[in-house]
């Protein structure tokens, strides 16, 4: 019995696979293959996740076909820098993934663009922070969407000691984007006249009591904390802030709208935060929000959710425009084209600039206090803009090596 | 100002106190896991998730019921204990004639479920639990400010632990209970109904880690992964104070809550790791635990 079961599997599992293959060598001819890879189970499921991939299909039905088809792949690459290059190298070779889209976490965003500019495939990076991206690890196929480290610091960083936070202690998830996001608001903090009093640098993943690394920011005698965190961690420390009445004020570097949910506004109110992208901003955001909610029904879009959707529709826009073989053949010129080309969508207006940085202004956000809030997700107030020109690392100051050449 | 090793004595008093808060809930969660493995042989994998579980089910209380939050510190363990009768009743029962392995693959895999299944449900940012009216605001001692809910955390857990402790080491049904796990025939013989008993107890582990997770929402972000990322460490404790000894988990879980704390001020980036330097340390020295009975 067993066994007969057990052929039966076998042979419909062969049946099954035959014709696949088969599809998928006639297919990939005509088609774009679009991969997201991003975290799927952990602390930053919520802030990209299904989501992300759920903006990036909404992105390909808009997309009125132009004579090509599109197929959307994703994958979760648990915040392991191994297993995303692992992934990528699998998804370029052998899988035929033309682009590969969104990739949050910087240790692993990092590690793919390493990938992709070793085989001039284009990356679409929308989740990670890490200036880096567009800087020393910057590559002629990879493009860094909507927000970096750098202009959190210029936004949320420069907002704080402007309005009088001089002194900074910073609690630092330590990996990658924890230090870059350290290291420029530190620059910041330092070129604006102000000083750092100190830091702790925290393991990541896996810590979830902050209570002693925020009693030590209390000790130190700073007028502000700098949360160099983000998603759960800086729930977590935000939450546990408000309970030991940690007075002096917290910049929470980065911080999304999903974040502001799970905290509820109580805990959340008074923050400031930057982000590119808010739902209630305009009518088009609005527009755009309101088709995206039916495919994500629990998570409001943030700018990461809107800027996977933005940069999937401007690279099938690019395709179009260069021709299908064209953009299959060559990572470095589907990227150029989509330099070229200027981004106007319902989510986000710009451009991107030869490094591959992408130039959407930065808004500087408070959350609202409960009585403020008028319904689900009313949660901001929009405090200041910094134009795309002042909010990112000018190119004088790029230590990105190509557009040097 | 007094010093101790260079930091001012007030923050060194601090973290103490908040090592001790930590280890509050390292000794609550390491005693359900050494009431299960000390008296079924399984080691329960699923143990995190049940303590993730204990805060959901505070949360959906609180949100869809109404219940506030001391009936469901009452009310949570009793409802994830029944979910752990279910669970033993068909799934691990079937497991205690055979290898430890099995039951660790089983509870596992059941733990992974369990997380899978939340987080499709709530996503993994979380939702929010607020702590109770009655135990708002803090307290100045002086060297730090103490939140008075963390106080009642500690107050709970060391209440809980003692009467764990008493039911099993001077009752009649304590004694019943380990005689079962030394010769479960013959007590058998003597007209006590053994896996009956086995299953409450299980359910007994179980509602201690889901009263820990109902302690633990208001101050922890209430997310799936909550469960995951205390596991790995109880189990550290768990070893370190000998497997199944309860009176070794309890005070193994204060202790290694304080080495934690003092960790993260003199190296932070160690403290995740420092628990597991002292496993090997006394897996070393003492390899059945600090309170083990060796084999």
């Amino acid at each position: 019995m067993i066994l007969s079961r057990r052929s039966l599997l076998a042979t419909t599992a062969a049946g099954a696979s035959l014709p696949l293959f088969g599809h998928r060598a006639r297919a990939q001819a005509n088609t774009i293959k679009i991969g997201v890879m991003n975290d799927q189970s952990g602390p930053y499921r919520d802030t990209g996740g299904t989501s992300s991939v759920a903006a990036v299909q909404m992105a390909v039905e808009e997309f009125a076909s132009k004579g090509f088809k599109v197929e959307v792949i994703s994958a979760d690459h648990q915040n392991k820098p191994d297993l995303g290059t692992q992934l990528a190298s699998q998804w370029y070779d052998r899988d035929g993934v033309d682009v590969i889209m969104d990739v949050p976490t910087s240790s692993v965003g990092l590690a793919v663009a390493g990938v992709a500019k070793a085989k001039n495939k284009l990356h679409l990076n929308i989740g990670s922070a890490s200036a880096e991206l567009s800087n020393g690890a910057c590559a002629p196929s990879v493009i860094h969407y909507i927000y970096d480290t750098y202009m959190l610091a210029k936004s949320t960083g420069g907002a704080t000691v402007k309005s009088g936070g001089d002194s900074w202690f910073f609690i630092t998830a330590d990996y990658a984007f924890g230090k870059q996001l350290q290291a420029d608001t530190s620059a910041m903090v330092l070129a604006s006249g102000g000083k750092v009093a100190g830091s702790v640098a925290y393991p990541f993943p896996g810590t979830t009591d902050f209570s002693s690394f925020l009693l030590q920011a209390q000790a130190s005698g700073a007028k502000v904390l700098g949360l160099a965190n983000a998603g759960g961690d800086t729930v977590n420390s935000v939450k546990q802030a408000k309970e030991f009445g940690i007075t002096i004020r917290i910049a929470t570097m980065l911080m999304f709208i999903t974040d502001v949910h799970a905290l509820g506004l109580d805990v959340a109110q008074g923050l400031t935060l930057t982000e590119s992208f808010y739902w209630d901003m305009n009518d088009k955001t609005r527009a755009f929000t309101k088709r995206f909610l039916p495919r994500s029904p629990n998570n409001y879009p943030n700018m990461i959710h809107a800027g996977n959707y933005s940069a999937a529709l401007h690279f099938l826009k690019a395709v179009a425009d260069m021709g299908l073989p064209a953009a299959k053949a060559n990572g470095t010129a589907i990227a150029d084209r989509m330099k070229a080309m200027p981004v106007a969508d319902d989510a986000f207006q710009g451009s991107i600039r030869k490094d591959g940085r992408g130039m959407f202004p930065a808004y500087l956000f408070q959350v609202k206090k409960p009585s403020e809030s008028k319904g689900k997700w009313d949660y901001y107030n929009q405090l200041q803009t910094t134009s795309a020109e002042d909010a990112y690392k000018p190119l004088s100051a790029s230590t990105c090596s190509y557009i040097k050449a | 100002m007094f010093m101790i090793l260079g930091y001012p004595a007030p923050l060194m008093f601090g973290q103490l106190l908040l090592g001790l808060i930590n280890g509050a809930f390292f000794a609550l969660l390491s005693l359900g896991l050494a009431v299960i493995f000390g008296m079924l042989n399984i080691v329960n994998f699923a143990h995190g998730a049940l303590f993730m579980l204990g805060a959901f089910v505070a949360w959906g209380l609180l949100n869809f019921l109404g219940v506030n939050y001391w009936v469901a510190l009452l009310l949570a363990p009793l409802i994830v204990g029944f979910f752990g009768v279910l669970l033993e009743k068909t799934l691990i029962s079937r497991l205690y004639k055979l290898d430890h392995l099995y039951g660790l693959l089983l509870t596992f895999g059941l733990a992974l479920v369990i997380e899978g299944l939340a987080r499709n449900e709530f996503g993994s940012s979380g939702v929010p639990y607020p702590i109770p009216s009655q135990l708002q605001g803090a307290m100045n001692l002086g060297f730090m400010f103490m939140p008075i809910y963390r106080g009642w955390v500690v107050l709970a857990s060391a209440i809980m632990c003692l009467i764990t402790w008493l039911i099993i080491e001077k009752t009649s049904i304590g004694a019943t209970l380990r005689a079962a796990t030394e010769n479960a025939p013959l007590v058998q013989a003597f007209g006590i109904n053994v896996p009956r008993m086995i299953t409450l107890t299980y359910a007994g582990g179980v509602a201690l880690a889901a009263f820990a997770g109902v302690l633990a929402a208001p101050i922890y972000s209430v997310n799936p992964n909550m469960g995951a990322n205390f596991i790995i460490t109880v189990f550290a404790v768990v070893v370190i104070g000998g497997m199944g000894s309860i009176l070794g988990s309890i005070v193994t879980g204060f202790g290694l809550g304080i080495i934690e704390g003092l960790t993260k001020v003199f190296y932070p980036q160690g403290s995740s790791v420092v628990i597991f330097v002292v496993m090997v340390i006394v897996l070393l020295v003492r390899p059945a635990g600090l309170f083990g009975k060796a084999a």
